[in-house]
């Protein structure tokens, strides 16, 4: 990936870790993506409430950041595994939205041929191991991908992502502690969003911060703030350092919020409106993030209007899609079960 | 033929199976507790940590679980893991894995991976090692579909279903009778492959079929040597594989006996039996049964540490015996 050049690199040496490693039209794509994530679970939301998608969903607004902070300085064929709150690192990843419009839908088009849907939304071409509908379930999965990265000499990073509930959950500390036996280069994310569906971290872990678990795997425990992009990016980019020389894994805690509830099902009876609108006022990573480009010269009012026009475009381009896309032939449900063999 | 002469024990057969896959792929490697020096807890990897180092056969820590999923995430990324757990009955710590990972993983995806993993269980009764390490699961994995569920009964075909298992692109689960690494039999040397999904009649015969899994096949033969002297015909189908079932062969087979004996280890409610049955009761041989179907499966209680007790948990040859005989004769 380019980076800044020296003369601009210069320019800017006391800014955040961002601002002087990645160039401005890298940075303005960053935007770019955390408005496209934003927007594509307002719209996957919106539909949703039209009827057009069933099931349910768990939507990451208000943790784009986090997302893209993490994906950003990876490579395009390292992997990750994400969670059933994934649409943000399928996109941050690099997943187009259209075809994930249309895995909601249930459309043969969608990433998963409309088998997965919301909670196993994948990209594997991009690296997307999948999302998982367990909580913790992809932790020992990147392990092993770590693993074969090891054995074969790929070289690739692997990237577990995994909510503040998973920490809690047995196959965290097993994955934790072999990745750390075996020097995998693993990278363990937990996004502390504060809650585990309804429990807080303060009802259900005995430790202040997750990223103290780390001490127990000898590995380094980062703590980030999460809504803030340049400090997720910059913990990634050094994990990522450490997992290519062979050095290991890192845990790092990215800690943020969701402004909706846990599912569709949520009537948010665990939080306050006033802890709500504080985060979704206050400590927005996008409004964070943009102000920021802006203070610091990157974008102007011109760019960002851009930015959101082309993002609203893609978004209902993507929907038409989805809707447009055919259904899977009922015949064909027992597809995909065990490998075709001729 | 000198070849086929050559004898050797069921876990020596699975040894040399793995040495075989990992000589032919690299992809293939060994994950399991006590697998590498320690050779295993029933000596199936042996000496094999000193021919492919400890990079290809991984002692991992005492972690089913995690074990499992590294497993499941290194065959998704492109390797061929064969995965032992040290009791079959250690299964229960790792079903996420394997029932919500492994068996799901292409199906959610819409086709575009596979889960190559192989994962090896020794199973079943009569070690006195009490209920928790003694249990026949293999029907909990064979209700999962995604998987394929093998039982190898001799030496040979746990050899060639393994390098089957190891060439499939699907998870393949093998659960092996702890009974039975000891037992010996005619093995080739070299490549080759007994296909998973195939049942085997082991003996042919007239007057009743039996079909049985795993140790109890070479003890239904027993009983149908015993019964030959009486005058009684028996077929024994060794069914192989649980998932998927080869229905056609005990169709066929009941069709020309006319009566139908399960026999399984496994506890007897909900298992195989009841799949079997269940699959003749619905199938065209339903028209041809002469007596109802019989099935014999282990009691419905933990398997106990005594080994007078342990013994009368599951068939023996002479239940097997009297089974056959009443169902021939009519005694209900």
């Amino acid at each position: 990936m380019a980076t800044a050049s020296k003369a601009v690199t210069d320019s800017r040496a006391n800014l955040p870790f961002v601002y002087r490693h990645y160039s401005a039209e890298q940075l303005r794509e960053v935007l770019h993506k955390m408005y496209l994530i934003r927007r594509f679970e307002e719209g996957a939301e919106e539909c949703y409430t039209r009827g057009l998608i069933h099931g349910t969903m768990h939507l990451s607004i208000g943790q784009e950041a986090s997302a893209m902070g993490i994906c950003m300085p990876l490579a395009e064929d390292d992997q990750i595994t994400s969670t059933h709150r994934g649409h943000g690192h399928c996109i941050a990843k690099g997943a187009e939205v259209k075809r994930m419009f249309a895995e909601f839908f249930g459309k043969t088009t969608g990433y998963c041929k409309g088998r997965g849907g919301s909670m196993h939304i994948a990209d594997v071409g991009k690296g997307n191991l999948g999302a998982n509908g367990i909580v913790g379930g992809g932790i020992p999965i990147a392990v092993g991908a770590a693993l074969s990265s090891k054995m074969m000499k790929t070289g690739k990073v692997v990237v577990s992502f995994f909510g503040d509930g998973a920490n809690n959950e047995g196959a965290f500390h097993e994955a934790l502690n072999m990745a750390a036996v075996w020097k995998l280069p693993v990278i363990f994310v937990c996004e502390n969003n504060g809650y585990g569906m309804s429990t807080s971290t303060a009802r259900s872990t005995a430790v202040k911060n997750i990223a103290e678990r780390a001490a127990a795997y000898s590995m380094p425990g980062v703590i980030v703030n999460g809504n803030i992009f340049s400090e997720v990016a910059e913990a990634s980019h050094q994990a990522i350092a450490r997992a290519r020389a062979g050095e290991g894994p890192t845990l790092i805690e990215s800690k943020t919020y969701r402004h909706r509830g846990h599912s569709k099902s949520d009537r948010n009876r665990y939080r306050t409106k006033e802890e709500i609108e504080d985060w979704m006022s206050n400590r927005d990573p996008i409004t964070l993030f943009e102000s920021e480009l802006r203070e610091f010269g990157f974008i102007d009012d011109k760019g960002i209007e851009a930015i959101r026009d082309a993002v609203a475009q893609e978004i209902a381009e993507g929907i038409e899609f989805a809707n447009a896309s055919p259904s899977p032939d009922i015949s064909e449900t027992g597809n995909y079960v065990y490998t075709e063999q001729a | 033929m000198d070849a086929m002469v050559r004898e050797l024990s069921y876990a020596q057969a699975i040894q040399e199976a793995m040495a075989i896959a990992m000589d032919m792929d690299e992809r293939v490697f060994l994950m399991g507790e006590d697998i590498g020096v320690y050779g295993g807890a029933f000596q199936v990897t042996g000496d094999l940590v000193e021919r492919y180092g400890a990079d290809r056969v991984i002692d991992t820590p005492i972690s089913e679980l995690g074990g499992a999923g590294v497993a499941v995430g290194a065959a998704l990324t492109g390797m061929r893991p064969i995965f032992e757990f040290q009791f079959s009955d250690f299964a229960t710590l790792a079903m996420e894995q394997i029932v919500n990972q492994a068996a799901k993983m292409r199906f959610m995806l819409g086709g575009e991976v596979s889960v190559p993993v192989v994962m090896r269980f020794p199973a079943g009764s009569g070690t006195g090692a009490a209920a928790q390490h003694s249990q026949s699961l293999e029907a909990w994995l064979g209700h999962v579909p995604g998987l394929k569920v093998i039982q190898p009964a001799t030496p040979y075909d746990a050899k060639g279903m393994l390098l089957a298992a190891v060439a499939d692109p699907d998870p393949v689960m093998i659960f092996e009778h702890k009974l039975l690494y000891k037992m010996k039999g005619p093995v080739p040397e070299g490549y080759y492959t007994v296909p998973i999904g195939k049942a085997d009649i082991r003996r042919e015969g007239r007057d009743l079929t039996i079909v049985a899994t795993s140790i109890m096949v070479q003890k239904a033969l027993d009983a149908a040597a015993a019964l030959e002297n009486e005058g009684i015909d028996v077929e024994v189908v060794d069914l192989r594989t649980i998932r998927p079932m080869d229905k056609q062969t005990v169709i066929d087979s009941v069709k020309k006996t006319s009566r139908l004996l399960c026999v399984y280890e496994a506890v007897k409610t909900l298992g195989i039996g009841a799949e079997v049955s269940a699959m003749i009761a619905e199938s065209e041989a339903f028209d041809y049964l002469d007596a109802p179907i019989v099935r014999l499966g282990g009691a419905e209680t933990p398997i106990p540490y005594n080994p007078e007790l342990e013994k009368a948990t599951v068939p023996q040859v002479p239940d097997i015996i009297t089974a056959a005989r009443d169902l021939v004769k009519g005694v209900r």
